[in-house]
């Protein structure tokens, strides 16, 4: 590292706050993505938004690239260090600064955890309804980083469609205030372009989010399909009858069977697919939408509809769902979690050809997703320990990345594009849509020091591939050489 | 026509001639005067996809916003956001380009909310998507929410998919006499609550509030609310500003507020919409005091029709802020050629 910087990044934190030494920075290594790993020249630890500040100025000061990180607990690699660059750990900003119950939002800071949040504000009879599976650890800068969803995006939206405002660090030490507690504040809407951002414009140091009022009942429906077309066809019904649930997921039989083996959730291990339907509310709307539920799944050939008796049922239906990651990991040594969404319509055509794909390379494939919002997580089984192994699932999950392209969909639904899929993004964009890109960063962070070489490909990687989107039969970088 | 919106653009780069982006020309009244030759957009129409079950329509921008919702009426579904059309010339381009939201947003979420993809011409003349068809995508960043509110400054836009959802079983509207004091307590006591609010207006007095959602649900909400059943059709009328309030010639200024905000206590007549977040006023005060009081609320302040033309019509953005948005601009729109000064005289 060079002197100049280490002694002004001495200068700028106290000593507790910089890691420098090989066994301090390895934890730092890799966030959720442990398929990736780099070692940062160091890692910083602020504790005020000064010392965050006079991080940042050294990192211009000498062309250091910094990477924020949250909690790491990430999926696409957006938080993995790069070797000649510091590791920004958010993890000492973590206040509620405030619940207002009154307004309905709380000003946290980004080290705070997604589920501290609606622990805060419980006691107001409010919750933060973004709910990632990790909520119990990540953290909602994070959250403003990737726009994380959860498995009630359908009804309350995914993290941008909850925040209110942020605080941001540029590079060159401006705090911008993004957003306001006020609805529609002027100008651009900086607020969704931070979201889901990555990390590639700006340090966010505060957020403001949405509180909700906690509905007064939650009530889950499990349905049993003999085909996975015919519960694919029962989402469509169900949201084609005017029903909006809260949560809508499905499971194909691999995953019903890893999930019951794991929690005993007392799911029906025979079915092709299950599909969980939660309905939130008021108590006599929920007993409404049951009701009307139950008559769809039904009528749209369920082989078996059951409404959890009590909220330890319900809690337990849930428990398989929330829980099908690990048990995937205990039938397996290595699984990979691929992303992807679709349009609905689709769906059916899809799991099809992820069966076809995964017979030609040899892998098991379970499925596990946001059915009402068309986001899949096919979890591609593997043994990383068997050479080849790893490779083959890789591109049997780009494979499956371009499949969701294809037919409408995107490459990622809610982990990001990170390191992981800037191979995928090349399908899904054009050379000027990457350009395009490149040019709003610039207007952020004009020395390209925020996490560079995250979210958005480089055209020339995109050419390298030779996996490029193609539109209209024509192939993209026509001014590129060929080989 | 998309190749022609095309040519023109790329003409318009040649010769630096700044275009002036319209659809119907429903909210010419909306924001600052642009200059430049008008580039009309309202030929290229038409609903590209809607499929009710994936709760997404795609169409093209010029298609008149009123056939949007006839469509998704006869498929028992609608814009969450409600938008305003002022005129049956108001467009699905022009609903995006002004992000104006109408009485169900703090409930049934805003236009940028809705936006979930779009396709336009930026400033080289290049045609880009950005954003798609489904609910959840986080691949690049999200120019289609960007595009919301920029009032045509960023890129002319050809085709947009917004999330659409089901229209409520059933509405009701219910009225109450209230002193302006007692209204906010009440609608801070009906926050707290789980109710199915889906508007209200408070003027002169009366605070109409709208409940939406299944029956039994409505049922219950209604006996715990009380008030006296009062007429739906306000709703409209007051998202398009037909009420006698909206009329007269008169400065008239859009104030958004925290919803808990307290009373403005300045000058003229006041407009409540939002649960409190959204104030309308019409005063002859002084852009500078209004929103002097506004800021100190934690606020903004829009001259929405009437007043100066010349003055700041949105919110001035803090240095800073300002050239973020200058450098934005350049990235998308290099030649300053999309509706130069209509948002903020800068760009």
């Amino acid at each position: 590292m060079n002197p100049a910087f280490l002694s002004e990044l001495r200068r700028a934190l106290p000593a507790s706050a910089l890691l420098v030494e090989a066994e301090a920075l390895h934890p730092y290594e890799c966030d959720g993505l442990s398929a990736y790993r780099q070692v940062p020249l160091a890692v910083c630890l602020p504790d005020t938004l000064e010392q965050a500040r006079a991080v940042l100025a050294a990192c211009r000061t000498h062309q250091v690239p910094v990477v924020a990180r949250g909690a790491g607990t990430g999926l696409s690699g957006g938080a993995l260090p790069l070797a000649d660059g510091v590791v920004l750990s958010l993890a000492r900003f973590n206040r509620i600064l405030a619940i207002d119950a009154e307004n309905r939002l709380a000003r946290v800071q980004p080290g705070v955890r997604n589920l501290a949040i609606s622990e805060a504000a419980a006691p107001f009879g409010l919750y933060y309804a973004p709910d990632p599976s990790s909520q119990i650890a990540c953290s909602i800068g994070g959250n403003v980083a990737e726009n994380s969803g959860g498995v009630h995006c359908l009804k309350y939206g995914l993290t941008v469609h909850n925040l209110l405002a942020l605080k941001v660090l540029t590079l060159d030490g401006e705090l911008l205030e993004i957003g306001l507690e006020a609805p529609d504040s002027p100008g651009y809407d900086l607020l969704a372009l931070m979201t889901g951002s990555e990390g590639l414009l700006g340090l966010v140091v505060e957020v403001t989010v949405k509180l909700l009022v906690k509905p007064e009942r939650a009530q889950v429906v499990l349905a049993a399909f003999a085909s996975v077309e015919a519960a694919g066809a029962a989402v469509a019904d169900i949201i084609g009858a005017g029903i909006l649930p809260a949560g809508l997921e499905m499971m194909d039989n691999l995953s019903i069977r890893a999930a019951e083996d794991f929690v005993h959730a007392g799911y029906p291990v025979d079915a092709a697919a299950i599909l969980l339907c939660e309905l939130d509310g008021a108590n006599a709307e929920v007993s409404e939408q049951i009701m009307a539920v139950r008559d769809v799944l039904l009528k749209s050939g369920a082989t078996e509809v059951r409404t959890a008796q009590d909220e330890a049922q319900r809690l337990k239906f849930w428990a398989g769902r929330k829980g099908a990651f690990p048990a995937v990991g205990r039938i397996s040594p290595d699984y990979y979690c691929m992303d992807g969404t679709i349009p609905r319509r689709h769906l059916a055509g899809v799991l099809g050809r992820i069966a076809e794909l995964s017979s030609q390379y040899g892998l098991r494939v379970a499925n596990v997703f946001h059915a009402g919002d068309g986001n899949l997580h096919p979890l591609i089984l593997f043994d990383a320990n068997l050479p080849g192994e790893m490779d083959r699932a890789e591109a049997l999950g780009a494979d499956i990345l371009r499949l969701c392209v294809e037919v409408g969909g995107t490459v990622t639904g809610e982990h990001g594009i990170g390191v992981e899929k800037l191979d995928a993004s090349c399908s899904q964009f054009t050379p000027e849509e990457l350009a395009q890109f490149h040019a709003v960063k610039a207007a952020f962070d004009p020395d390209g020091l925020l996490n560079p070489g995250k979210a958005v490909p480089t055209l020339h990687r995109c050419a390298e591939l030779g996996r490029m989107h193609v539109r209209g039969g024509q192939l993209p970088f026509p001014e590129l050489p060929r080989f | 026509m998309e190749a022609d919106i095309v040519d023109r653009v790329r003409q318009a780069l040649a010769g630096k001639t700044p275009l002036q982006l319209r659809g119907g020309g429903s909210k010419d009244f909306y924001g600052r005067r642009a200059g430049g030759e008008i580039l009309d957009l309202s030929a290229h129409r038409g609903i590209v996809s809607y499929e009710p079950s994936e709760l997404v329509l795609t169409a093209k921008a010029g298609t008149p916003l009123a056939e949007i919702q006839a469509i998704l009426a006869e498929n028992g579904q609608m814009l969450p956001f409600e938008p305003p059309s002022f005129s049956p010339a108001a467009t699905l381009g022009g609903m995006v380009a002004a992000g104006l939201s109408g009485p169900r947003r703090p409930w049934g979420g805003s236009v940028r909310d809705a936006v979930l993809g779009v396709k336009i011409v930026n400033g080289k003349g290049e045609v880009l998507r950005f954003g798609g068809q489904v609910m959840k995508n986080v691949a690049g960043y999200d120019l289609s929410r960007l595009m919301v509110g920029a009032l045509g400054t960023l890129g002319v836009l050809l085709e947009i998919s917004v999330k659409v959802l089901p229209r409520p079983a059933a509405e009701f509207t219910r009225a109450f006499e209230l002193a302006p004091a007692a209204v906010a307590e009440k609608l801070a006591e009906w926050g707290r609550r789980p109710l199915p609010l889906s508007a209200t207006c408070y003027h002169a007095g009366r605070l109409h509030v709208r409940l939406s959602g299944g029956r039994a649900c409505l049922d219950g909400a209604l006996a715990l609310l009380g008030g006296e059943d009062a007429d739906p059709a306000l709703w409209p009328t007051l998202a398009d500003q037909q009420l006698p309030f909206f009329q007269g010639e008169g400065p008239l200024w859009r104030i958004a507020l925290p919803a808990a905000a307290p009373a403005l206590n300045l000058p003229g007549e006041c407009l409540v919409e939002w649960a409190g977040a959204l104030r309308w006023l019409r005063t002859d005060l002084s852009a500078k005091a209004l929103r002097q009081r506004v800021t100190s609320l934690g606020g903004h302040a829009t001259l929405f029709r009437g007043g100066d033309e010349k003055s700041a019509v949105f919110h001035p953005l803090s240095p800073a802020l300002l050239a973020l948005h200058q450098r934005l601009k350049r990235a998308l729109d290099p030649a300053g050629l999309f509706n130069p000064g209509r948002l903020y005289p800068e760009f």
